[in-house]
């Protein structure tokens, strides 16, 4: 790739260069502005009267001495009990990823095993339930599930989460286990191992890789969902997404929006984490789809 | 694998998805061919002596309870909520049809009622940001590919950080920058020397503010499928082409593009799919005095006090119908892709 680079004139180079800089200022500078200004008070991140105000903090010098200040995060973690909203984002996220990697997993390597017509339409319908937007799901969920007296607790929404999934993880998994040849697990059924055992003992050391890809994308539907978990969960469960909306309806008097602020950023520094450790996952979880269908 | 086996092997999945997705999709066809029933209400007379005998009206809380536990679902109303005024408005829309002299008139006319205003930002915003996303996506794939190796891992994980990061978050960072007091919003200001300019206030801006959204949002999805297109590129053709003299121009009109055409289409049609079932960014942005979508009309009727399931229903059923539209062409390629397999 750098000889081809050499060959190009110096005008394109330069060009590619500012265009990479441009679009990575676009990518970045909000996350950038955003880390930086949740240590002010709201006048200086959101300054009426002199926006340099936000880079020297002069209203929070005025305010707490230092031109930094961890008022919003103690707002927001322990005043507004923002914990509480971690410790559930972080128990569903566990569970949805577990629950829907284990039936996934079963389900995509049948899929990619059989070869009847019926796989084909299954694989159909999951594309379908793929397509419909789970708010419209919602609406379905309401009634019923306070009929059942079900509403507002984790376990329901893991399960829904769970379920809403599982179009994803299986054509996910389906084209990962397609690519492992079917001839190990037939030769262990040949030796006298039964469909399962032959999963069990061939398939699953083989596996994970795929599975590994597939969990990070269960694992960020279910962090990043505000649908399902803003109108399934009640008060006291409510994960960080919907905390965060709920901040900004509430409690909208002056400091407090830097609450919001604060969460915000403490919400995206595990994705923050996650794309630095998996990017090559998440890249080649994207790319599948693509190449495949 | 015979059918038994495979049968065991999808149960769990299959019955979640039986479970929390297909009766879901019929609960919400049924809830939106009901409403609520009614408050059961009795005339009551009270006499008291020398004032004489009121008759008044009570809700009949017994006869109310034991109607609505008969019924749970409420009674049958076929398909009056999605002819009502909040969805799609039939009589209000005969009324401007006969009444209207102009096209220009209906058009206007009709796309004041809240129905018809959300799909005219819908289907704009669907639109106008998959192309943008696409030639984006498209100009990122290329420039990055040309740039030095060792700086590619760092660009592309900087530029995963607008699809990754949670929609909701995503759309509160740009919009407090956007926002009046906020930086951008402020430079905006000092540029066009108008002091007034903001987000609140004008529909333009806050449609333009949500398609840029979109478009930093989706952009970097683009951008890695083409990314890996490009990473399969035809060397030999390329080639080939340098040495008949064509411009870089001349190879990326017929062979880059050709070559990356299939990803192409699955790009436009994903995002087709995802654009048309926008809403979080109204959310973030606290857009809706503005713009409106078919999601936000669900999500907006689910919240709240009084749970309007029922509107909720018919919002959602006019949402799957117009997700099977865009969805129909992707089903149409999966199944030429299984008949050529067979």
């Amino acid at each position: 790739m750098t000889t081809k680079l050499e060959k190009r004139p110096t005008s394109l180079k330069v060009l590619i260069y500012v265009f990479i800089v441009i679009w990575l200022i676009i990518a970045a500078f909000p996350f950038i502005w955003t880390v930086w200004g949740s240590f002010k008070v709201e006048l200086d991140f959101f300054s009426i009267s002199d926006w340099t105000y936000a880079l020297t903090g002069e209203r929070t010098k005025a305010e707490y001495g230092t031109p930094f200040t961890g008022r919003g995060y103690e707002g927001a973690w322990i005043e507004n009990y923002f914990w509480r909203n971690a410790l559930n984002t972080f128990i569903i996220c566990f569970f949805v990823v577990c629950t829907s990697l284990t039936i996934g997993t079963l389900g995509g390597y049948a899929l990619s095993r059989s070869s009847y017509q019926y796989t084909f339409w299954l694989l159909v319908i999951a594309l379908i339930f793929r397509a419909m937007p789970p708010i419209t799901l919602v609406a379905g969920y309401m009634l019923p599930f306070f009929e059942w007296n079900i509403w507002g607790i984790l376990p329901t929404t893991i399960i829904v989460l769970v379920a809403i999934n599982q179009p994803f993880t299986l054509w996910m998994l389906h084209s990962f286990f397609q690519n492992i040849p079917k001839e190990l697990d037939e030769s262990a059924k040949v030796d006298g191992c039964t469909q399962f055992e032959a999963f069990r003992f061939v398939i699953i050391p083989a596996m994970w890789p795929g599975v590994i890809t597939t969990g990070l994308f269960s694992f960020l539907l279910a962090y990043n969902d505000f649908a399902v978990t803003s109108m399934l969960l009640s008060e006291n469960n409510r994960t960080m997404v919907p905390a965060i909306e709920a901040f900004l309806g509430t409690t909208y008097t002056e400091g407090n929006i830097m609450f919001a602020v604060a969460a915000v950023v403490s919400t995206t520094i595990p994705l923050f984490l996650l794309v630095m450790f998996f990017q090559k996952q998440i890249v080649s979880g994207l790319t599948a789809g693509a190449v495949k269908g | 694998m015979r059918h038994r086996t495979f049968f065991w092997f999808v149960f769990p999945t299959v019955s979640a998805m039986i479970l929390f997705i297909a009766f879901p999709i019929v609960s919400v066809l049924l809830q939106s061919v009901y409403a609520p029933h009614p408050a059961v209400l009795v005339e009551v007379e009270t006499c008291t002596p020398l004032v004489g005998c009121t008759i008044e009206t009570v809700m009949d809380q017994d006869a109310t309870k034991a109607l609505r536990n008969a019924e749970p679902l409420g009674r049958f109303v076929g398909f009056d909520i999605y002819f009502d005024r909040g969805h799609l408005a039939i009589s209000e829309v005969k009324e401007i049809f006969i009444n209207s002299n102009s096209l220009y008139e209906i058009f206007k006319k009709v796309s004041n009622l809240p129905f018809y205003r959300a799909m005219g930002f819908t289907l704009t915003f669907t639109f106008v940001v998959t192309p943008f996303v696409i030639i984006l996506g498209f100009l990122i794939a290329i420039t990055v590919n040309a740039i030095n190796s060792k700086l590619k891992g760092l660009v592309i994980f900087f530029s995963l950080l607008p699809f990754v990061v949670t929609q909701l978050i995503g759309a509160l960072v740009l919009f407090w920058m956007i926002d009046s007091r906020g930086i951008l919003g402020n430079a905006v200001q000092w540029i066009l020397s108008d002091p007034n300019l903001s987000l609140k206030a004008s529909t333009g801006v806050m449609w333009v503010s949500l398609i840029i959204y979109g478009i930093w949002h989706a952009a970097p999805f683009a951008f890695v499928i083409f990314y890996a297109g490009l990473q399969t590129l035809p060397q030999d053709q390329i080639e080939a082409a340098k040495i008949d003299g064509a411009s870089r121009y001349q190879q990326t009109r017929y062979i880059i593009i050709p070559h990356l055409f299939p990803l192409i289409t699955f790009v436009a049609l994903i995002q087709l799919m995802d654009n048309f079932r926008v809403f979080e960014p109204i959310v973030g942005f606290n857009a809706s005095a503005h713009a409106q979508s078919l999601s936000w009309f669900i999500f907006n009727d689910l919240g709240g006090e009084t749970r309007q399931l029922s509107s909720a229903a018919a919002s959602s059923v006019l949402t799957i119908i117009g997700v099977s539209i865009l969805l129909f062409p992707v089903l149409l390629r999966t199944w030429q892709d299984f008949r050529e397999k067979t």
